[in-house]
């Protein structure tokens, strides 16, 4: 059982009883969807399928669809393939990471940032699949066994990386997640009254009894899964990030990438956390649970992070100079001073001056403020992304190739899509299922006679 | 022994009983009601479905339903019942031939594809062009699939037949001449010995009639044919040797690319600028507009119009006053200190330099003639006696025709091969005239505006399926021969004439006829003329072994007039030039897609025409200075001459005289299959056939305009590595280190050379079996173009159109880069201020440079496919898998050269492209060459070195049992090189001449230092500024 000292500021606020966890967590899967919920998921409904009208459109017609030229062949659909897989690394990050270093606040916040991470690399899987010319043969980037010889992968490829990465993030993220997630089916299992519902969680729950063995597996197989979790999270990035550094672009060929791409990654994810729990603490009344000092800790992240990738952009400036390469310095030159000058400094405002205002403390545990600032990261790390591909690409090495990439209808819309099909599959999530782990929540709740004593006093 | 054994079906059988014998009896075992309905007549007679009937509805219903189900299958048969002789599947065919359209002369080789041309390439055997081909030559062949060719004559709209049409215009032609009446034949310049004799017989036959030929050029060159009449008594146009010129100097005269015979002028040219040989001409340009060939001077003037007179003039009176020649009244320019300069230079050169002009003013050609005259130019330089017979129209013979046209007293005109309607000046009226001739005939391969408004309309077939002869230069003959049975029900002119004329000869009999009656004779080599004939068929020309006598000319002329006149020339606050175009050239060909989408070699814009203007003049009036993608030109209305274009966009074009406008020629014509009219004709504001005014005036409309370029920017921002360049000093008298230093990497260990530190294994094809390398002389490139075109038309290159060319997502695999100086260069290495060097000179150098797959040894492209789409050849090549291809585009991002080329659309079915890619309709497919596959959607290419071509010449070579010789295979862009920039081989073969020229002093690599270890060398540009201009 957790201990903890008498004098700590608990977890879990509000003096709650086992069942009150319980009856709070579920509000949300037993009662009725609230207006704002039908509101929000109506418009992401609209734009999911303005999305994937957009995508249909693109597959249909062609890559051309999009503002690409011959020179930017990459640029907002690996844009928001990265932002995505960033965004989708918090998840683990809190779940596996936090668990290893056993840090229990995570338990809050451990459930709803890892279904975001699902859905977030879902949607960064859907970029590089409607970004090939040719979406009908992706299967040729798998090893497969064929009749054409000794026609295999091109395992010198960062890219064919990118897919055993991120296809092994997703399955272990997705397996970590739903064995997070039986204890909790089967609690609603056994509360809901409805037959269907029952059935379904029923089977959703794989027959879990409750027992002190299943406990034990489940304490076990979380921390094996955390274990494999953990180096998952710094090697997705990593392997994202020499999409870029393994070429030969001036601004992309860069060995900083990595470390630089994982601490970006961090940072963008806890943002949309921020971003989304804040919201839903105050429509599903969670506050006690997702408290000011969750909120307070992940700001410290972001602050963390943030500066990590400060040092990063200066560190990258500093050798553009200092290597005295041609092309790189002027590759820097032309991102901070050229015809895309304003990403570059949307950028750095969002990423590196606006996350510093966090060290004062009346700031990072301000409620509001920490939801705008959230959005501007969010914009930040996806313009860092555009700045990387765009600006190193639509100015190389031969001026006579040089152009501006100019975004379609399309490349909108796309982009739009993939937010509102991720804002779909979340409110889905959030509307049935449990969105705090309630039964690892119980472990930490603070509770003494005094509080008994209260309860039974009534 | 017999056998008399029985079998039993079965036990019932054995025992026969009676309860078996009933059933044997009866065959089937159940009761069948088929007796009671067929057997009663007068229900079978009330049924309405007899037998029959439900015989034919079955029939019908599995017909229906097949038919239904099946689509009805395409059944495309080549009728190949007798084999022709020589014509394999799959092996290619060449024939020699020529191509003339008045603009352009080249003896060419045409390949030909199971009995199809589909790609034209110069003759390299003939000693006039000498296998120089352009861009224009070698798109013609697309237009031969012209969808919108006639496909049978018309009258009065009406396709009818070809005894119709002739039986009515042979009784019109008879009426004209038997009444006495005016007989007008209206061509490009005839150079056709054939044709020329074919009218003289004409002419001949009835003295009774007023029966004429008018030679009409849209671009002419008059002025030199009356200039040299008044200088040296022949109307002619004179032949060059500019390969033996030291100092070429151009005076408005864009002589590599709209010239007489340009083509062997380019030839020569490029022989004179080798800075390997012991001298290196110095060419100086003045010129209002910054033309190709003078974007290739090492010293250039931007001058105006009117001033190039001047110039002229003061250049004559400083040669005359150096050489002790009489002077002539005096003009001063701004230029004065310069031309000064050059003439110092051309009297140092005397009899060993050349000065052209292209101004359409007789007088300044008359000084002209007079400066070559007085250096002794004449009989060394250039020739009166040998002229160039492609250029014979005179202005004034056109413009009396109109005169007599509108009298209403032509009763018979003929018009072939050129289009007045479109290319005269509006003042001359030509419509107007056109409608007083009694019978107009026109002779027109697709519509145009005099087809729109004539009553009889030739179907005339394209020259590749026509005959001819020509005598482009004196001591040059040549058969145009064609190279496919025509397509449609098509008649060329010469053949009706002939029908016309009563005679059942055909051309191809007469030309015989002519050949033996005149070339014959002129040979000893073959006693018997079919030897004689079928050889010069072969070799496509013949040159007389038997010489004219030469007559030696001398010059007089009245220079005084011609100087007054001169100095005379009206000038304008703002002064306006009309040129041609490296693709559109006259508009003769302005239909042609491929043409259409060929970068200008200056502004490297595509699919319009449009006002250039200096880019201060621009800034001035507040025009934008940058275009292409998404940046608009502004447009203005512009009056010329009185007349006016609305809505005319503006281009900031440096090297553009300040105050001088130009405008190209050749647009304002429908495109390919499309409608829509593209670009302005200028031509109707032209005043006279003036290549030149000052009455212009425009006004900003406010507006802008989508202009579409190929490359947005323009300057190389001091990039060594990309462009590398000298002078002719530092050449000659330095060392390699001082003009092309090696690029050194600073290492823990000293500097080394960066072809030595290296991560990678070296590439196993250094040491055995072929390794294909190519070299780029960037001195000897002219940026002409024709390598692009040459390629797309092997390689089966999609047009994408104006649209896509905006979104630069053009698919040539071949480019040719246009850097000019920048505003500010760069210090030294240090120097990281880019300030201005984004910004070009106002009178900029120039660099092309040739850019296509490098086909790098240690390729980016190669490790970063996923799939293993592009991968290294064991011969060095790199080569794409399209059928592997996924379509990522990481390759083409991580190529630092940028010359990978991605199918965003499938451009052979999408509708985008219907109007624009020939390759959408059945006729436009045929012109593609089958041995290279037409790429589908989704799929990146890039340029592979013509595999196909190697392939060929490697199973040539292995047929024969021998190794492949150098210089046998050629990719289409090294064939095509009119300069021969290009030199494609195997740098495995030591004695090969692209391993020489990769070894070389002047050879580098672009961008070296990435480490792409490229197997395309280029020799440094060296520019012979000694003595330059300020």
């Amino acid at each position: 059982m957790h201990q903890e000292a008498a004098i700590r500021e608990p977890l879990i606020l509000g003096e709650k009883t086992y069942g009150e966890i319980t009856d709070d967590v579920m509000a949300s899967v037993v009662g009725k969807a609230n207006k704002s919920w039908w509101i929000a998921i109506g418009i992401a409904s609209v734009m999911a399928l303005w999305g994937i009208g957009c995508i249909l459109y693109l597959l249909g017609t062609g890559v051309g669809t999009w503002g690409l030229n011959k020179t930017v062949g990459w640029a907002w659909d690996i844009t928001n393939f990265v932002w995505w897989v960033g965004i989708g690394h918090a998840g683990t990050l809190i779940s596996a990471v936090l668990l290893l270093f056993r840090q229990k606040w995570r338990m809050a916040i451990n459930r709803s940032a890892e279904a975001m991470t699902i859905f977030a690399v879902m949607m960064a899987a859907v970029w590089p699949g409607i970004h090939m010319g040719r979406i009908w043969l992706a299967y040729f980037v798998f090893p497969l066994p064929n009749q054409f010889g000794s026609l295999w992968v091109n395992f010198n490829s960062p890219l064919l990386w990118d897919v055993f990465a991120i296809s092994t993030y997703f399955s272990v993220s997705l397996v970590f997640w739903y064995i997070g997630l039986i204890p909790d089916f089967a609690t609603i299992r056994d509360k809901v009254t409805h037959a269907v519902p029952k059935k379904v969680y029923g089977l959703l729950s794989f027959g879990w009894t409750g027992n002190a063995k299943a406990w034990n597996r489940f304490e076990e197989i979380s921390l094996v899964l955390a274990g494999l979790a953990t180096p998952l999270v710094f090697s997705v990035h990593s392997i994202v990030s020499m999409d870029f550094a393994t070429s030969v672009i001036p601004g992309w060929h860069t060995t900083i990438f990595p470390p630089y791409f994982v601490s970006g990654a961090v940072f963008s994810g806890f943002a949309m956390v921020q971003t989304l729990l804040i919201i839903m603490r105050k429509v599903m009344n969670l506050e006690n649970y997702i408290t000011i000092k969750h909120i307070e800790y992940m700001n410290i992240v972001i602050i963390v992070t943030g500066s990590i990738v400060g040092v990063a952009y200066l560190t990258e400036l500093f050798i553009s100079w200092y290597s005295g390469v041609e092309y790189e310095a002027y590759a820097f030159i032309n991102r901070a001073t050229g015809p895309y000058w304003w990403s570059y400094w949307a950028m750095m405002t969002c990423n590196v001056i606006s996350p510093q205002v966090f060290w004062f403390k009346k700031l990072r545990t301000n409620i509001t403020f920490t939801f705008f600032m959230s959005i501007i990261v969010n914009i930040g790390m996806w313009f860092e992304r555009f700045v990387i591909i765009v600006t190193s690409l639509h100015r190389d090495y031969l001026p006579s190739s040089w152009t501006m990439f100019h975004p379609t209808f399309v490349d909108i819309g796309c982009f739009i899509g993939t937010i509102g099909i991720f804002f779909v599959l979340f409110l889905l999530f959030a509307r049935f299922f449990p969105v705090l782990p309630l039964n690892e929540l119980k472990t930490i709740l603070k509770s003494s006679g005094e509080q008994y004593k209260k309860n039974t006093d009534h | 022994m017999s056998n008399n054994k029985k079998y039993w079906k079965g036990v019932e059988e054995l025992n026969d009983t009676p309860d078996f014998q009933l059933k044997k009896n009866n065959e089937f075992n159940e009761y069948l009601p088929a007796e009671d309905f067929l057997g009663d007549e007068g229900l079978l007679s009330n049924s309405n479905t007899s037998r029959r009937d439900f015989l034919k509805y079955l029939g019908f219903g599995v017909t229906a339903a097949s038919l239904a189900a099946c689509e009805t299958p395409v059944n495309k048969v080549i009728p190949y019942v007798v084999k022709t002789d020589k014509t394999n599947p799959g092996v290619a065919n060449y024939f020699a031939t020529h191509y003339y359209d008045g603009f352009d002369y080249c003896d060419i080789v045409v390949k030909t594809r199971e009995g199809r041309p589909i790609k034209i390439e110069g003759n390299k055997k003939s000693p006039y062009t000498q296998g120089a081909i352009n861009a224009r030559v070698n798109s013609s062949v697309l237009s031969l699939y012209d969808e919108k060719r006639f496909k049978a004559p018309q009258i009065d709209g009406e396709e009818v037949s070809w005894s119709k049409f002739n039986g009515e215009l042979k009784g019109k032609l008879t009426e004209a001449i038997t009444n006495g009446g005016k007989v007008r034949f209206l061509t490009n310049s005839i150079t056709s010995p054939s044709t020329l004799r074919m009218v003289a017989d004409l002419v001949a036959a009835h003295p009774e009639a007023d029966i004429k030929h008018v030679n009409y050029d849209a671009v002419s060159f008059s002025s030199i044919l009356e200039a040299n009449e008044s200088s040296f008594g022949k109307r002619a146009i004179p032949s060059f040797q500019m390969h033996k010129a030291k100092v070429i100097v151009g005076i408005g005269a864009d002589f590599l690319n709209n010239y007489p015979s340009s083509l062997e002028l380019t030839k020569q040219y490029a022989l004179g600028r080798n800075p390997e040989n012991k001298w290196m001409s110095k060419h100086y340009q003045v010129e209002s507009s910054l033309s190709l060939t003078g974007s290739n001077a090492d010293s250039r003037i931007p001058v105006k119009p009117s001033e190039q007179s001047k110039v002229v003039l003061a250049l004559y009176n400083n040669v005359a006053s150096m050489t002790g020649g009489e002077t002539l009244s005096k003009v001063s320019t701004p230029f004065d200190e310069r031309v000064k300069k050059i003439a110092a230079d051309l009297v140092k050169n005397a009899g060993e330099s050349l000065v052209l002009s292209g101004s359409t003013d007789v007088n300044t050609q008359i000084l002209i003639n007079a400066i070559n005259n007085q250096l002794g130019n004449y009989g060394k330089t250039l020739d009166i006696n040998v002229t160039d017979n492609t250029k014979k129209a005179v202005d004034s013979e056109v413009i009396s025709l109109i005169k007599e046209m509108k009298t209403g007293s032509v009763d018979f005109l003929v018009i072939s091969d050129v289009n007045p309607s479109y290319s005269l000046p509006s003042e001359l009226s030509f419509d107007e005239a056109l409608a007083k001739v009694k019978t107009a005939v026109v002779f027109a391969s697709r519509p145009n505006a005099t087809t729109a408004s004539t009553k009889y309309i030739a179907a005339a077939p394209h020259y590749l399926e026509s005959w001819n002869d020509a005598n482009p230069k004196t001591g040059h003959y040549s058969i145009m021969q064609p190279t496919i049975t025509p397509l449609f029900d098509t008649m060329q002119f010469q053949d009706c004439i002939l029908n016309w004329m009563g005679s059942d000869l055909s051309y191809y009999k007469y030309i015989k006829q002519t050949w033996e009656k005149t070339a014959f004779g002129m040979q000893t080599k073959s006693s018997m003329f079919e030897d004689f004939w079928n050889n010069c068929l072969h070799e496509g020309y013949f040159r007389p072994s038997i010489s004219n006598e030469s007559v030696v000319t001398t010059f007089n002329g009245d220079l005084n007039a011609a100087a007054s006149a001169a100095a005379k020339t009206n000038s304008g606050e703002w002064e306006l030039e009309f040129y041609t175009k490296v693709g559109i050239g006259d508009g003769s060909q302005s239909h042609n897609p491929w043409l259409q989408e060929l970068p200008d070699p200056i502004s490297k814009m595509t699919w319009d025409n449009y006002v250039a203007m200096n880019p201060s003049d621009a800034r001035e009036q507040g025009f934008a200075t940058e275009y292409g993608e998404q940046k608009n030109a502004d447009t203005i209305n512009i009056t010329i001459n009185g007349v006016e274009y609305k809505e005319v966009p503006v281009i900031a074009q440096p090297g553009q005289a300040k105050g001088a406008l130009s405008v190209a020629l050749g647009y304002g014509q429908t495109i390919g299959k499309q409608n829509e009219i593209i670009g302005f004709n200028f031509y109707s504001a032209m005043n006279g056939m003036n290549a030149s005014t000052s009455s212009v005036s425009f006004e900003a409309t406010g507006n802008d305009y989508q202009v579409a370029t190929t490359q947005t920017h323009q300057t190389v921002m001091g990039r060594d590595s990309v462009v590398r360049e000298s002078d002719w000093n530092t050449f000659k008298n330095g060392s390699k280190d001082d003009f092309n230093p090696a690029h050194m990497l600073a290492t823990h260990e000293g500097p080394m050379n960066v072809n030595d530190v290296d991560l990678w294994a070296s590439h196993p094809v250094a040491a055995a079996g072929h390794h294909w390398g190519m070299s780029i002389d960037l001195n000897s490139c002219i940026g002409c173009g024709s390598c692009v075109t040459s390629c797309n038309s092997e390689n089966n290159v999609p047009v994408v159109g104006k649209d896509e060319v905006r979104r630069s997502r053009e698919m040539h695999w071949i480019r040719i880069d246009r850097y000019f100086s920048s505003a500010e260069e760069k210090l030294d290495e240090s120097d990281r201020s880019y300030g201005a060097m984004e910004l070009p000179e106002d009178n900029p150098m120039v660099v092309h440079q040739p850019m296509m797959c490098q086909h790098c040894n240690h390729a980016p492209c190669e490790t970063v496919c996923p799939v293993a789409a592009t991968t290294h050849s064991n011969e060095g090549l790199n080569q794409m898998t399209y059928n592997r291809c996924i379509g990522t585009r990481y390759c083409a991002n991580n190529c630092p050269y940028k010359v990978r080329r991605f199918n965003w659309f499938s451009y052979q079915n999408y509708d985008k492209f219907a109007d624009l890619n020939p390759a959408q309709d059945d006729l436009g497919r045929m012109v593609l060459n089958p041995d290279v596959t037409v790429r589908a959607r989704g799929v990146m290419e890039k340029c592979s070195m013509c595999v196909q071509r190697i392939q060929t010449g490697k199973l040539d070579a292995k047929k024969e049992g021998r190794s492949v010789i150098d210089g046998e295979i050629e990719t289409a862009c090294s064939s095509a090189c009119p300069t021969n920039a290009i030199t494609f081989g195997d740098l495995n073969d030591k004695s090969s001449k692209v391993l020489e020229r990769s070894k070389n002093d002047r050879a580098y690599r672009v961008i070296e230092e990435v480490g792409t270890q490229a197997n395309v060398y280029y020799q440094i540009k060296v520019r012979n500024t000694e003595n330059n201009l300020a």
